[in-house]
């Protein structure tokens, strides 16, 4: 019990703790107040409207479950889908988990400072709900898990803490889809996010945002990886979303361990995205990828990366490519810090515009103008992700080809 | 039938092609000869719609419409195509794409079996042109002309660079491309396949290596931006090879 009260000071005693990056969110613009929404059984799940629907199918969601070894949906507030079809994995609400299991209490803000700023001590006094996600020793997830955290009520802050457990040697695939009910016209989203890759294990999690003009989101996310252990991290925004920051950890701490982020962003006009990778390489022999590709459409991007060698023998590569397409801002930052003889690191990074000789090649082999701009586009975005389940592959093409009829 | 008259091409203000007459019939293959720099590429690129290639005099006709400032899809559309000496990589977009995009929504087009025609069937799935050799870039081109189908094709040194045992599949394939294959043990008269046949080549070669795959009609040597010396190909190869491109321009002999 110390514990716990003693994260809860810690809690209290940031609320007023602006974030390092960022503009500062006004928290008290904002309910926090418990929504309740109606529990939906798997064939009710099926049975959403249409308009509901397709929001949630752009966010990766699929609400007949058939490609999905288990599915956790929350609205607003409230848990009102959670199952899990596979042996060797389970899903469960995180208070469920705080309540009942004593385990948890081995992850729970163990790797995110509970006090890091406003928006992890709101997650922590006034925590929603979230999901809990692990695969058992020497367990497969032979398809996807998926997530859905949903903003229905207008005005909501939704506070949502997830803990994400592969344990050794098991292999765990998660999509997660974050998304608005249509036609929502502001919303905070407050996501913390812990993930541990015990040894030889295969995490790969795939975050999908489709949010809406007037939503603000600040994930915290941070990952340890052991020995051997292999974290992949995905995430795509391809939708406008008011003002975006998180700048996802993992720490490197095994032998051999391997950490990729794969980023793809559309900064749309009257949006601001401030995200980037850092990436911890300790464990001897580790290495780290981060590669992100963003298009500004009007909007402004800010693209951090950073890497840091801690530990002779390990190798790590930045890469950010940037599109600028009808104004708009694009902003990379990749940052290099090797703290010991023996590192290997390395960035490239470059914002352009399309070459008008790839245009003309496309022409030449009988594209139009815009069906040569949208293939080039779609080849600039599509990077090729190692490791990731043919389903996940087929999500992240759809969110690209949905967007892209938009952006031209 | 690609007919171009009194053409003038300027890059940034300088003259590059100076007063250009050629004239490619249903089913002829032209043969462009000329040192570094002359202009050769230049040309096929105004004959494929470049827009840095600024036509400032004459035009160009092809099947009967004016095509001198269409754009270069409506060219392709209409069915010309080109394999280029040094295409762009694009990145993202695999080789595998590009034959479809090639082939335009034609169904009966497989990738596959037209990749391994050319010994390039484990490259569909690398980004086009992407740290592709020189030779390799050759068979990719080939490749989506392959899917294309173009009636009038123009070819920048297709076989620069490609080694001796790939040089055949690039002769055959150009031959295909041209509807010059030979038709082994068949036994119809020249004339009527020669009637049947109506697709254009115009081929830049340095070495004529490619003659001996594809029979070419008619040669031309371009100096300076100017086109001289139209005759045999063969000949002309020869004569290049004894007097140099100089004295092979100054014999403005017209054979036509
Ligand atoms: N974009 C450009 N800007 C300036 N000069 C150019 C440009 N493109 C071509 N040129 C010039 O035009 C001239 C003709 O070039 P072109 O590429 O047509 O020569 P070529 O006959 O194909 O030569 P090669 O046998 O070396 O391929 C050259 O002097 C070249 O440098
Ligand atoms: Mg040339």
């Amino acid at each position: 019990m110390r514990d716990e009260d003693e994260l809860r000071e810690r809690a209290r005693k940031a609320t007023g703790k602006k974030a390092a990056l960022g503009p500062d969110i006004d928290l008290g613009e904002y309910e926090t107040a418990p929504v309740p929404h109606q529990y939906l059984a798997d064939q009710e799940l099926c049975m959403v409207p249409q308009a509901e629907r397709q929001r949630l199918e752009m966010a990766g969601v699929d609400v007949t479950q058939q490609t999905r070894g288990g599915t956790y949906f929350q609205k607003d507030t409230t848990v009102v889908h959670c199952g899990v079809k596979q042996e060797g994995i389970e899903v469960l609400p995180i208070r469920v988990a705080l309540e009942r299991d004593e385990w948890i209490r081995d992850y729970y803000w163990k790797l995110v400072a509970v006090d890091a700023d406003k928006y992890t001590a709101a997650a922590e006094l006034q925590l929603h709900d979230g999901y809990v996600i692990r695969s058992l020793p020497g367990a497969s997830s032979m398809y996807p898990i998926q997530a859905c955290l949903y903003l229905d009520k207008d005005g909501l802050q939704q506070n949502v803490h997830n803990i994400i457990v592969a344990e050794e040697d098991s292999e765990l695939h998660i999509i997660t889809g974050c998304t608005t009910a249509p036609g929502l016209k502001r919303g905070v989203h407050v996501g913390i996010s812990e993930f541990f890759v015990k040894r030889n294990a295969r995490l790969s999690f795939t975050m999908i945002h489709n949010w809406a003009e007037g939503v603000l989101v600040r994930p915290r996310s941070v990952a340890q990886v052991e020995e051997g252990g292999l974290f992949v991290n995905n995430y795509i925004c391809m939708k406008p979303v008011r003002s975006l920051q998180m700048y996802p950890t993992t720490h490197l701490v095994g032998e051999d361990s391997v950490a990729r982020f794969y980023t793809i962003v559309v900064g749309s006009p009257g949006s601001a995205h401030d995200l980037g990778g850092r990436i911890y390489l300790k464990g001897p022999g580790s290495r780290g990828e981060i590669v992100s590709r963003v298009i500004s459409n009007g909007g402004n991007v800010i693209a951090r990366g950073h890497l840091i060698g801690e530990v002779a023998g390990i190798r790590a590569h930045l890469e950010c490519r940037g599109l600028i397409l009808n104004g708009g801002v694009i902003h990379a930052i990749p940052e290099l810090e090797g703290r010991a003889v023996g590192v290997e690191m390395s960035h490239e990074a470059a914002v352009g515009k399309i070459a008008q000789e790839e245009i003309n090649y496309l022409m030449s082999r009988g594209l139009s103008e815009d069906e040569a701009t949208s293939a080039i586009v779609r080849g600039f975005l599509s990077v090729d992700i190692e490791g990731l389940p043919p389903q996940l592959k087929l999500e992240i093409d759809r969110a690209i080809e949905a967007s892209d009829k938009e952006m031209m | 039938m690609l007919l171009i008259e009194d053409l003038q091409v300027n890059i940034g203000g300088r003259a590059i092609l100076k007063h250009i007459d050629l004239e490619i019939k249903p089913g002829e293959t032209h043969v462009l000869f000329g040192p570094n720099g002359s202009g050769k590429t230049s040309l096929i690129m105004a004959i494929m719609g470049y827009p840095q290639y600024e036509v400032v005099a004459g035009r160009i006709v092809f099947k009967g419409v004016d095509i001198t400032h269409s754009p270069i899809n409506e060219r392709a559309k209409m069915g010309i195509g080109m394999s280029y000496q040094r295409p762009p990589t694009v990145h993202g977009v695999k080789t595998r794409q590009m034959v479809h995009i090639c082939a335009g929504g034609r169904p009966d087009v497989d990738p596959e079996e037209l990749a391994s025609r050319l010994n390039f069937a484990s490259f569909l799935d690398r980004d086009i042109n992407a740290g592709f050799s020189g030779g390799e870039i050759k068979r990719s081109e080939l490749l989506q002309l392959l899917a294309q189908r173009p009636d009038l094709v123009l070819f920048d040194e297709p076989e620069s660079g490609v080694d001796l045992e790939n040089i055949a599949l690039v002769g055959e394939a150009i031959a295909v491309l041209l509807e010059k294959e030979r038709e082994p043990g068949n036994a119809r008269a020249m004339s009527q396949v020669k009637r049947e046949r109506s697709k254009m080549g115009l081929i830049i070669t340095h070495t004529g290596f490619i003659l001996d795959y594809v029979p070419a009609d008619k040669g031309y040597v371009l100096y300076d931006g100017v086109l001289s010396c139209s005759g045999n190909p063969a000949e002309i190869l020869n004569w290049i090879s004894e007097c140099g491109y100089e004295e092979c321009a100054k014999c403005a002999m017209k054979t036509s």
